[in-house]
């Protein structure tokens, strides 16, 4: 996917004014939140439920290249195939490669992430193969060309309205005349020119939210059960994944399903989590008769080795984003690449670069607000201050913040010298905002007196007066 | 004088205030309003010369050599004293939580900030939690409603402390509003850097300190003080912005964050 993480500040200003974009990202708030904290208070053990599906990652993370080398194993035991891939070039070759090998024309697909990490869809059409989304909210995104503006709810920029006049330019086969106001009129017009997919697609490929190194098997959970036809009906089935993805256990599996789930929609369970281990085998009545995991490393063994190997635990459940007051102020798409939201700020610099996503861990006050509801306690403003930190070190920060910030240690740095000017522009400030309480301009305040007033200080500063009444005591 | 729980009777103690750079650039009477709350609650308050700020303008802006800089500075004017206690979660979770990680390789300072960070405290929960204080002895006619500053709630889990404190308030009624816990957009240099998105968040915020029907905001962090009142004042809003300590401390007096001056 091209990249607009660059032009963050421009994405956000046309974001926040956006009315259209401020009505969907209204949902966000009043949906996700509350039914996270319902389904967080009904199960008394879910503290210690996210610390043991934290520790389970830590564990898996500390010796990956053992869980993968098993996992490997496992899938061509049961029948299938591991594409190791380290770029996202060579995941794009391999899947096109499978596909072209089995001469498909139609590829049915369920949600992935990695798919748009990896920007197969393009590959696959600049290659004459059509990709059909059939999770809904992708399938929504991908009639309009978009990109999806949140890891599990891709199409949340989006009002009813704007998908229904996208339905009525796209599907011309149904009548003009048709109701189509309501989600279920649209969903089930969707589900009618998907089966249709279905039936035709020569490959399905889905994503993984887990990989079990004990059995071979990836596991997805959706809620439409479009990916259990995506992965059954055709004869050949791609699992395009991280190596992040894996667990140890079938065990280990259900505890991580448990804090799911609950963080992402509030629900208990998805309503289908489905659990693929090779092909069909002799005797099945049903599945296909290939398997393929295209298995993406894209930078993330790097990632092992410091201080962000904890962005690894991750399980793109989006609680994060749901509970960030700066993707409800812009939304998905002005982060400016596959993942938005706190996720997005510590993961995108590592993936595609610090120059060019500098701003995504920067546009953050540290609220702290994702850490606190992260089900894997992924330290999301420590690790963008990681990435400040690296910016910082490279001179890539803006010089004027540079320089205002080296004159502004160095003084903080000298108390007496600070003390001094302080109280003295202080005073001044003081006086002449004494009258008003506030100016509505200051010079160099600009970003401030944009859209607020900037409070007078009170006069003398606190030093100064505290000296004044030490000196009245002593006498 | 003010109340505390029957089974505590705290030893006197001598506080370092670290006043931060906001309350002693642009408010010193909440500074002073703290000293009075300590005073009361049995404290001796001493002001060390040799602060200035807590350091988080550079450490949030990734630099960490004169955030490391400035923390020894501070933790070498606060190592004498019993407690260190400041009017502002977001300067005591940096002294409290984020000195001993900073400082951690350091052979010479990685004890000691790990010593003085555990007696760091953020000024309304060390009434509470460390001197025991269950109410005060003031009167504030009017309601008011309570914004939680980010870093005191998530990383001190500073909530029930300022609530207890203010429901023994004379006069006082507390209006909660909703999404009290969402940040007000201030962030720091945050609110400078992207004014777009600062702006966004702080107009949600005023909407939701308008919607409580509160006559007075009260916060325990100045930085989000000056933001929200920034904000309210620009929009003609006669909501009064104040710090907590002031109400606590009964000294109202001074004209609120943002308002013209008495005559």
């Amino acid at each position: 996917m091209h990249s607009t993480a660059h032009s963050f500040k421009d994405n956000a200003k046309a974001a926040v004014a956006d009315p259209q974009l401020k009505r969907a990202l209204g949902h966000v708030k009043s949906g996700f939140i509350g039914k996270r904290a319902k389904a967080a208070a009904r199960l008394p053990e879910f503290e210690a439920l996210r610390d043991a599906a934290r520790d389970i990652k830590t564990h898996t993370l500390e010796h990956l290249d053992l869980y993968l080398e098993r996992y490997e194993e496992n899938v061509q035991a049961a029948g299938g195939q591991v594409h190791w891939c380290a770029s996202a070039d060579d995941a794009r070759a391999a899947v096109l490669d499978i596909c072209q090998r089995v001469g498909a024309k139609t590829v049915t697909k369920g949600k992935s992430m990695i798919s748009e990490e990896i920007a197969l869809n393009d590959h696959l059409e600049a290659n004459g193969i059509t990709p059909v989304e059939t999770d809904l909210g992708e399938y929504i995104i991908q009639l309009r060309h978009e990109p999806p503006s949140h890891i599990i709810a891709p199409a949340v920029h989006l009002t009813k309205d704007l998908i229904e006049a996208d339905f009525r330019a796209e599907h011309t086969q149904f009548p003009a005349e048709r109701q189509l106001s309501e989600p279920r009129q649209l969903v089930d017009e969707a589900r009618q020119v998907l089966r249709e997919g279905f039936l035709k697609a020569d490959v399905g490929i889905t994503g993984a939210n887990f990989l079990v190194a004990e059995t071979g098997s990836s596991v997805i959970v959706t809620n439409e059960g479009n990916g259990d036809l995506t992965q059954v009906l055709p004869k050949v089935h791609i699992v395009v994944a991280s190596l992040e993805k894996v667990v140890p256990t079938l065990e280990d599996l259900s505890t991580i399903l448990r804090v799911l789930a609950r963080s992402a929609t509030g629900q208990e369970f998805s309503t289908y989590t489905t659990v693929s281990t090779g092909p069909k085998r002799p005797g099945d009545l049903d599945g296909p008769e290939e398997y393929h995991v295209v298995l993406l490393d894209n930078g993330r063994s790097q990632m092992l080795a410091g201080e962000l190997r904890e962005v690894l635990r991750c399980i793109r459940c989006g609680a994060c984003m749901n509970h960030c007051p700066v993707y409800h102020a812009i939304g998905g798409h002005a982060y400016g690449w596959v993942y938005p939201g706190p996720i997005g700020s510590v993961l995108t610099p590592a993936l595609i670069g610090v120059e060019e996503a500098g701003n995504l861990p920067n546009a953050s006050t540290f609220c702290g607000r994702c850490e606190s509801v992260c089900p894997m306690r992924i330290p999301l403003p420590k690790l963008m201050r990681h990435w400040r930190e690296r910016e910082f070190e490279r001179n890539l920060s803006p010089a004027a913040v540079r320089y205002g910030l080296a004159a502004w240690a160095f003084l903080a740095r000298r108390p007496a010298l600070y003390h001094w000017l302080i109280g003295l522009e202080m005073r001044v400030l003081g006086a002449i905002g004494r009258r008003k309480g506030r100016f509505a301009r200051l010079p160099f305040a600009g970003g401030w007196t944009r859209h607020r007033d900037f409070p007078a200080p009170q006069g003398k500063t606190f030093q100064a007066l505290w000296a004044e009444r030490q000196a009245g005591r002593g006498r | 004088m003010p109340q505390n729980s029957p089974q505590e009777t705290p030893a006197p103690a001598r506080v370092g205030l670290f006043v931060t750079c906001l309350v002693d650039s642009m408010r010193p009477s909440v500074g002073f309003a703290a000293v009075k709350l300590l005073e009361d609650a049995g404290c001796t308050v001493e002001v060390p010369r040799a602060q200035t700020c807590c350091g988080q303008p550079a450490y949030n802006s990734g630099d960490r050599a004169d955030t490391q800089a400035i923390a020894r500075q501070t933790l070498a004017a606060f190592e004498e004293y019993d407690y260190v206690v400041a009017p502002s979660g977001s300067c005591a979770a940096m002294i409290r939580e984020h000195y001993p990680a900073l400082l951690a390789t350091d052979p010479d300072w990685s004890a000691r900030a790990t010593l003085i960070a555990e007696r760091t405290h953020e000024l309304i929960s060390f009434l509470t939690d460390v001197r025991g204080v269950t109410a005060v002895e003031a009167r504030f006619d009017g309601t008011v409603t309570y914004h939680d500053s980010c870093s005191g709630l998530r990383e001190l889990g500073i909530k029930a402390q300022p609530r207890q404190l203010l429901a023994s308030v004379q006069g006082l009624s507390l209006n909660e509003m909703q999404d009290a816990e969402v940040c007000c957009g201030f962030g720091g240099t945050f609110c400078v850097k992207y004014p777009d998105i600062s702006n966004t968040m702080v107009e949600e915020k005023s909407g939701c300190i308008a919607n409580s029907g509160a006559r007075t905001l009260l916060a325990g962090d100045l930085g989000c003080l000056l933001n929200m009142a920034g904000k309210l004042k620009r929009t003609g809003s006669p909501v009064e912005v104040r710090h907590i300590a002031e109400v606590l401390a009964g000294t109202t007096d001074t004209p609120a964050i943002g308002d013209p001056a008495q005559n």
